[in-house]
């Protein structure tokens, strides 16, 4: 049962007393783009992805609560475009270079960028950063270059499995994630962490060795369609 | 021979000492900045080895600990020496001599910027502004401070450190003698050149606090609300209001925070309140709790403030010995209340409410999510008033004078006075307490700044505004300001300040969202470019583009306004971006590069291009 009602562009969403505006809307079958924000962990805000205007503010609906009668915009030009800039961003603060990346299509990154049409060339200048690979895990290596600060990982190491393998360090343009010790072998992860598994990390930054392209490019999750296709697919059934 | 005494891994025993630094703060998650700061005090550096004792003592992860000690600029994780100078590099010093006190450093000291000396004696580094503008070039030594600095003095300064002398000899042979007051103003110039009616001119001592015991918390607040006081930390939040809404949510505790972090580069009123008015500042605080019933405070202190620490801590002890703060505060029974001093590591975001509570809580100083507000779920998630210091201030003043008298000062929605910080290009830099109301133009004439090109109103996440509107008035609702008025002659580069104000950005972003961690740094290179004389006309539209993405995108009022800069110069000094952008002609990019636009590639391929290097044979 639904305590009050909301509209996202026009279309009339039922939410509950505490539920955020994309909460809401999943269940509502009306998918709003995010990269930080997983269903089962905290809201952490971070990518601004979500950004959609509520009652004409721009604020992030995977924290933003929804209100009675709040009249949201969700997939108008402005908002994708703000989208865009975004994913560019994140584009350029790491390396994500897709030919030669194990996540390329199911990359959620790479998966955004085509949705939000992001199809000519981009206009900022590459950030290129330069740390070190951790490949010390038997089972796991990790590529921060690729890590765009989503924290998925940390939330669920800390909440999910009870370790806390992950964390952040660094401010601003350093702010990376990092291991909890020198190495990720110096910690508790294993290969069968949630923190680990391959819905968490929505990029190549977290990597299972030796399972690496046992899915075959052309067969991966956004190679058979949108992302947010299995959110949308909910209201038109 | 302890382990800070060798810049190197901590020496055998350090477990002991930093067992009992946690101790001394009951091993509380929640005092990790506290911890952390003596950690750092102690060895002079926070060592993976140290940062696992302290995640033992306190319960948390090692990360989590590395999380805290890599946000802050003053805690490092690389070892520091045994003295630590702080050359502010703001715009205003670097414009009033900063160049020639660098070299001069670096020449007496043997060392580059960001560097130690090998025998761990010192260490050299830029901060931004630390709040003494007025008196600039300035400098932290440890945790004194130095003014008006020159060449000269930087040679006998570094001549003294060298034979022995601490840094507080530096400011006098009699420093131990002197009281805490003493020592600041003889450090620090507070430089009041205009005393107004409310803040720096004479006052009855806690007549506000005594009014207030005789009224009920909504009556209090009721007053308040009825002076029409608004915020004078830069958001211009009503006071009042922000009490009631506090006082009305149902809670166990309830908190007050006094936000004394006055990071915003230009800014220096609340210094000179907390040296020359501190008891107002705490009758303002008492009189917060017992308007919204809370019987915990914070004054959260700039770490750049050490130097004020203890004249605070004296005057809360004093306050505490005349049952001024504590049980049963004027004797009245049930009132207590008492004050805790935190002192921040160097982050300007800690001034935003919701980073100085993350900060407070012994976490990296990190926004919160809103909603929830402070008011409703603040400091470990119970209802908290943060109020900037001169608000407090002028709260106490308005209990003692009444609404009335507050709100028939200044204008239709600017009641009161202001604290104006002004520096940079004038005779009579310091503070001047003035109605609402004046213009730009009556406050340039009082400080001897008439002859400026360009003003800076309220550091650079205000304006920067042009000869032109000079006139424009100083209130919440022409140029709104936290007080910083910052003064540019013609003969300053335009572009030079702004390229500046966004590396201050860049510098200070938490790096929590995307707008603001990854697009100051692009709009930083884009103003780069200009200065360079690689800009083409299109990159004017392409600046105005991503400011408004970062402004419209961004999780905190950080992003929402550091494109400030770039876009008040834009309009109001638009001939300063078209004179260095560079037209394309007839298919030739005069501004593209080739050399660095091959750079990368270059260095990759560990060899250079027989067809682009100009000279191969080098
Ligand atoms: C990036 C940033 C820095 C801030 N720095 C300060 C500061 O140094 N001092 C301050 O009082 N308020 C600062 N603020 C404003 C505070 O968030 C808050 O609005 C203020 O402390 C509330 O007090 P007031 O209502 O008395 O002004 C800052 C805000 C932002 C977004
Ligand atoms: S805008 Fe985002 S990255 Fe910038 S300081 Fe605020 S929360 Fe941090
Ligand atoms: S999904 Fe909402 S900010 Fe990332």
């Amino acid at each position: 049962m639904s305590d009050f009602t909301f509209t996202i562009d026009e279309i009339e969403i039922p939410a509950k007393e505490g539920q955020t505006i994309m909460e809401a809307a999943d269940a509502a079958g009306v998918y709003i783009p995010r990269l930080c924000d997983h269903e089962g962990l905290r809201h952490q805000g971070g990518c601004r992805v979500c950004t959609v205007k509520a009652a004409g503010r721009s604020v992030s609906a995977c924290t933003q609560p929804a209100e009675p009668g709040l009249a949201v915009e969700n997939e108008t030009p402005h908002i994708n475009k703000l989208r865009r800039d975004l994913v560019e961003m994140l584009f350029h603060e790491g390396n994500h270079l897709c030919p030669i990346c194990e996540a390329s299509g199911n990359c959620e990154l790479q998966a955004m960028a085509y949705r939000l049409d992001m199809t000519e060339p981009t206009r900022f200048p590459y950030l290129e950063p330069c740390r070190p690979v951790d490949a010390s895990h038997p089972d796991i290596a990790l590529d921060t270059n690729r890590c765009i600060s989503c924290g998925r990982c940390i939330r669920a190491s800390q909440d999910v499995d009870q370790k806390g393998v992950f964390g952040y360090v660094g401010r601003g343009i350093h702010r990376h994630v990092a291991a909890n010790g020198p190495d990720l072998a110096h910690t508790d992860a294993e290969i069968t962490d949630f923190a680990i598994s391959d819905e968490v990390c929505p990029v190549g930054c977290i990597i299972r060795k030796r399972v690496g392209f046992v899915t075959p490019i052309g067969e991966r999750e956004f190679d058979k369609g949108l992302i947010g296709r299995k959110i949308s697919e909910k209201r038109n059934a | 021979m302890t382990a800070g005494e060798t810049a190197g891994a901590p020496a055998s025993g350090y477990q002991d000492q930093v067992a009992q630094i946690c101790d001394s703060y009951d091993n509380d998650p929640h005092r990790m900045l506290d911890i952390l700061r003596d950690v750092q005090d102690r060895f002079r550096w926070i060592a993976r080895e140290t940062m696992q004792t302290v995640a033992e003592k306190t319960g948390l992860t090692q990360i989590a600990v590395e999380g805290v000690a890599s946000f802050y600029a003053f805690l490092s994780l690389a070892p520091k020496g045994r003295i630590t100078i702080r050359l502010c590099d703001d715009i205003v010093d670097q414009f009033a001599g900063l160049p020639e006190v660098t070299e001069s450093f670096e020449k007496a000291l043997g060392i580059g910027i960001g560097e130690t000396t090998s025998d761990g004696g010192f260490s050299l580094e830029y901060t931004p502004c630390i709040g003494m503008c007025d008196q600039a070039p300035a400098a932290m030594i440890n945790d004194v401070i130095v003014t008006n600095l020159t060449p000269e003095k930087t040679r006998a300064l570094v001549a003294a450190l060298k034979s022995g002398k601490r840094p507080e000899d530096l400011i006098s042979p009699d420093f131990d003698d002197l009281t805490p007051h003493q020592r600041a103003v003889t450090m620090v110039e507070n430089n009041i050149r205009h005393a107004g009616a409310v803040l720096l001119g004479p006052a009855a001592p806690d007549a506000g606090l005594k009014n207030a015991l005789d009224l009920t918390p909504s009556r209090i607040i009721k007053e308040l609300e009825d002076s029409g006081l608004r915020g004078c930390g830069g958001a211009g939040f009503p006071t009042g209001r922000k009490w009631r809404f506090a006082a009305e949510t149902e809670a166990e505790r309830r908190f007050v925070i006094c936000n004394a972090d006055e990071g915003e580069p230009g800014t220096f009123k609340d210094r000179v309140l907390l040296t020359e008015r501190p008891h107002l500042l705490i009758e303002g605080m008492t009189i917060a709790a017992r308007a919204v019933g809370a019987r915990e405070g914070l004054l959260y202190l700039r770490g750049e403030y050490i130097y004020l620490r203890d004249l605070l801590e004296e005057v809360l002890a004093d306050r505490r010995a005349r049952g001024l703060l504590g049980d049963g505060i004027m004797g009245v029974d049930g009132f207590d209340f008492d004050i805790r001093l935190q002192l921040g590591a160097g982050a300007y975001i800690c001034g935003e409410e919701g980073a100085l509570i993350s900060s407070c809580e012994g976490l990296p100083g990190e926004p919160k999510t809103r909603p929830p507000f402070p008011v409703t779920r603040g400091y470990l998630g119970f209802p908290t008033v943060v109020n900037n210091v001169e608000t407090l201030c002028h709260a106490a003043r308005i209990l003692d004078r009444g609404s009335k008298w507050f709100f028939d000062m200044g204008t239709e929605g600017s009641h009161g006075t202001k604290l104006f910080s002004v520096s940079g290009d004038c005779l009579n830099p310091g503070i001047y307490e003035l109605p609402y109301g004046l213009s730009l133009k009556e406050l340039l004439e009082m400080a001897g700044g008439e002859d400026a090109a360009a003003v800076l109103v309220g550091g650079p996440s205000g304006a920067m505004i042009a000869r032109d509107t000079f006139d424009r008035k100083l209130t919440f609702d022409d140029l709104a300001t936290g007080g910083a008025i910052t003064v540019f002659s013609k003969d300053r580069n335009v572009l030079e300040i702004v390229e500046y104000y966004m590396s201050f950005f860049v510098h200070e972003s938490c790096g929590y969202c995307t707008p603001c961690r990854v697009g100051n740094v692009l709009l930083q290179k884009a103003v780069a470019k200009f200065r360079e004389g690689l800009a083409n006309p299109e990159d004017i539209a392409y600046l105005k583009d991503l400011s408004g993405t970062i402004i419209e995108t961004s999780r905190c009022g950080l992003g929402m306004t550091s494109p400030n800069p770039i876009l008040s110069t834009l309009e109001n000094f638009p001939l300063v971006y078209s004179a260095m952008a560079k037209p394309s002609k007839d298919r030739i990019r005069d501004t593209f590069d080739i050399q660095s636009a091959i750079d990368g590639a270059r260095k990759l391929a560990k060899r250079r291009s027989y067809v682009f290097d100009r000279d191969f044979s080098q």
